[in-house]
């Protein structure tokens, strides 16, 4: 291009040729970045829509083994999102708030299941809980068997899920501002009170968005679940395992109950973005 | 001017997602190795194809044999989606006779080459106390089969059908069984580690399934024959192969007695040719 002709042709001599240039090649560089990103992110998920027609959908979404996954899936997501505030909020707000020896060591053990691979946890789960398992040889005593029940399937989400709350709970309430929980004891209040009429309503937006992340990550739970608690129709056949299994022969249903994540996940994603926009 | 930054990004975009989307449509043409052999082969085989594959590839010094294992209806849709391998191993026969109707095969190399059938297993300490099937309907066993869709579930379901079908068993014995069953799982390769790890009681798997290793962990019981479902093997040539000649030997030497030997010491039955 010639690039003296440019020059004179045009209004914007401030700019200087140079750094138009720059800046396109800048923007063109970004443009092809993002379009590639964005293409590899979404084509898979946009062809799941493409393989199935809503009819096929619709009557995949009556079949007993879509609606057994998806009544299991949202019960043991449920229970174990409540299992995982009821005891992760106390440990959260300490850690936030108290320091102690060996406060980063349960910091870290806490994380861990982040970074742990499923079917290490799945692993895990089995040498501690299974029938010959470190704790679970002792309650087979009691003819307590863990594997195989749904309280497998709770217990391989809660030590999934568990970190993601956490992690969010605890950096909610370290972003609490001390002087109002300050300014409240020196008014008389009791511990117990700051904590649930100050530090916890101040957090609000941050705890549910992280029980939610924390329900979203139970749900979508497959590696420790098909390892610990094995994988039967309406029992410990979770959503993720009723698509693997149902893709070896009716694909229609796989399909739908992927669909079917896909927008929760998209929701719970949008959720979250709701709750901190609005708690900030 | 910087206001209409974005406005220039989504043009563009939108220019390179064309762009690729055009690109994606036109396919390059690939020059195939000489004398390489592409073997899809059904997942069950794996061991033993192996072993196979690289006896043949030591006496055929010019031939190369690719395997691609996976499930057999997996396969089928590879093939029936475009995949183009010269030599397709099915663990049943449904999935051949689709490709064969479907004009996918040379169907005068067609053959079924190999029997398989179930076998009980349990844990070597045998906590339930299991020696044939006549125990799994007893209250309280941890059983695990496949589910309805992979071939070994689906003939374990056949089996207890044919069992239930026998005034010495009944309904009741079928109802009892299927109540048992803790966990339908898609691989046999992860029963053997539920049952080694004592999480469950009892399994039913192919009988080719265990291995040599397997057995030091659970031990094979076998299936009387009036009951059991055998399983059968084809395997052909597919119509689109540019080496015939060559997919052909392949099959000649796993049917001939270095091919068989292999298979039965996996547990197979190997079918002679000519039957």
């Amino acid at each position: 291009m010639d690039l003296t002709r440019f020059r004179q042709e045009t209004n914007v001599f401030e700019y200087g040729s140079r750094t138009l240039l720059r800046r396109a090649t800048l923007t063109l560089l970004t443009a092809v970045l993002l379009a590639l990103f964005l293409l590899f992110i979404t084509l898979p998920v946009v062809s799941l829509f493409l393989r199935i027609s809503p009819e096929a959908f619709l009557r995949s979404l009556a079949e007993p083994v879509v609606l057994d996954a998806l009544s299991l899936s949202f019960i043991t997501a449920t229970v174990s999102t409540a299992i995982v505030v009821v005891f992760g909020t106390p440990l959260a707000l300490v850690n936030a708030r108290s320091d102690y020896a060996g406060r980063e060591l349960v910091d870290t053990l806490t994380d861990l299941p982040i970074v742990l691979p499923p079917a290490v946890a799945g692993l895990a789960l089995l040498m501690a809980f299974g029938r010959r398992g470190v704790i679970g040889q002792y309650l087979d005593i009691f003819g307590i068997h863990i594997g195989f029940t749904t309280l497998a399937v709770v217990m391989a989400q809660v030590f999934v899920a568990s970190p993601f709350y956490i992690r969010q709970a605890r950096a909610s309430f370290e972003a609490v501002d001390r002087l109002y929980e300050d300014a409240a004891r020196t008014l008389g209040a009791s511990r117990r009170t700051v904590a649930l009429r100050i530090t916890i309503p101040l957090a609000w937006g941050g705890l549910v968005s992280g029980a939610i992340l924390s329900f979203a990550r139970a749900l979508g739970e497959f590696g420790a679940t098909i390892m610990f608690a094995g994988n039967f129709q309406g029992r410990t056949q979770t959503m993720p395992l009723a698509i693997y299994t149902t893709m070896q022969g009716d694909m229609d249903a796989s399909i739908s109950l992927a669909i079917i994540l896909v927008v929760i996940s998209f929701a719970v994603i949008a959720a979250v973005k709701v709750v901190t926009r609005r708690s900030a | 001017m910087r206001s209409s930054i974005p406005a220039t990004l989504v043009a563009v975009s939108l220019l390179v997602i064309a762009g690729l989307l055009t690109a994606g449509c036109t396919t390059t043409e690939e020059t195939p190795g000489p004398t390489t052999l592409t073997v899809f082969t059904a997942a069950s085989l794996t061991g033993a194809f192996t072993d196979i594959g690289r006896a043949y590839e030591a006496q055929n010094a010019d031939i190369k044999v690719d395997f691609v294992f996976d499930g057999s209806q997996t396969l089928r849709t590879q093939i029936e989606q475009g995949a183009t391998p010269d030599i397709f191993v099915s663990a049943s026969t449904k999935h051949m006779k689709a490709l064969q109707d479907g004009g996918f095969m040379d169907n005068s190399t067609v053959a079924t080459f190999l029997g398989n059938s179930l076998a009980l297993i349990v844990p070597v300490d045998n906590p339930a106390g299991i020696t044939s099937l006549a125990d799994l309907d007893e209250p309280g066993v941890k059983l695990v089969i496949g589910t309805k869709d992979v071939p070994f579930g689906d003939y374990t379901r056949q089996m207890f059908e044919k069992m239930a079908a026998d005034p010495a068993y009944g309904q009741a014995y079928q109802d009892a069984v299927m109540k048992n069953v803790v966990s339908e799982e898609m691989a046999v390769s992860s029963v053997v580690p539920k049952l080694a790890l004592g999480e469950a009681d009892a399994a039913i798997v192919y009988k080719s399934d265990v291995s040599k290793d397997d057995l030091t962990k659970v031990t094979r019981i076998g299936i009387p024959a009036e009951y059991n479902v055998v399983a059968t093997y084809p395997l052909g040539v597919l119509a689109e192969s540019p080496s015939k000649a060559e997919a052909e030997s392949f099959i000649a030497f796993v049917r001939g007695p270095d091919g068989s030997a292999v298979l039965t010491d996996y547990g197979f039955d190997p079918i002679p040719a000519g039957n």
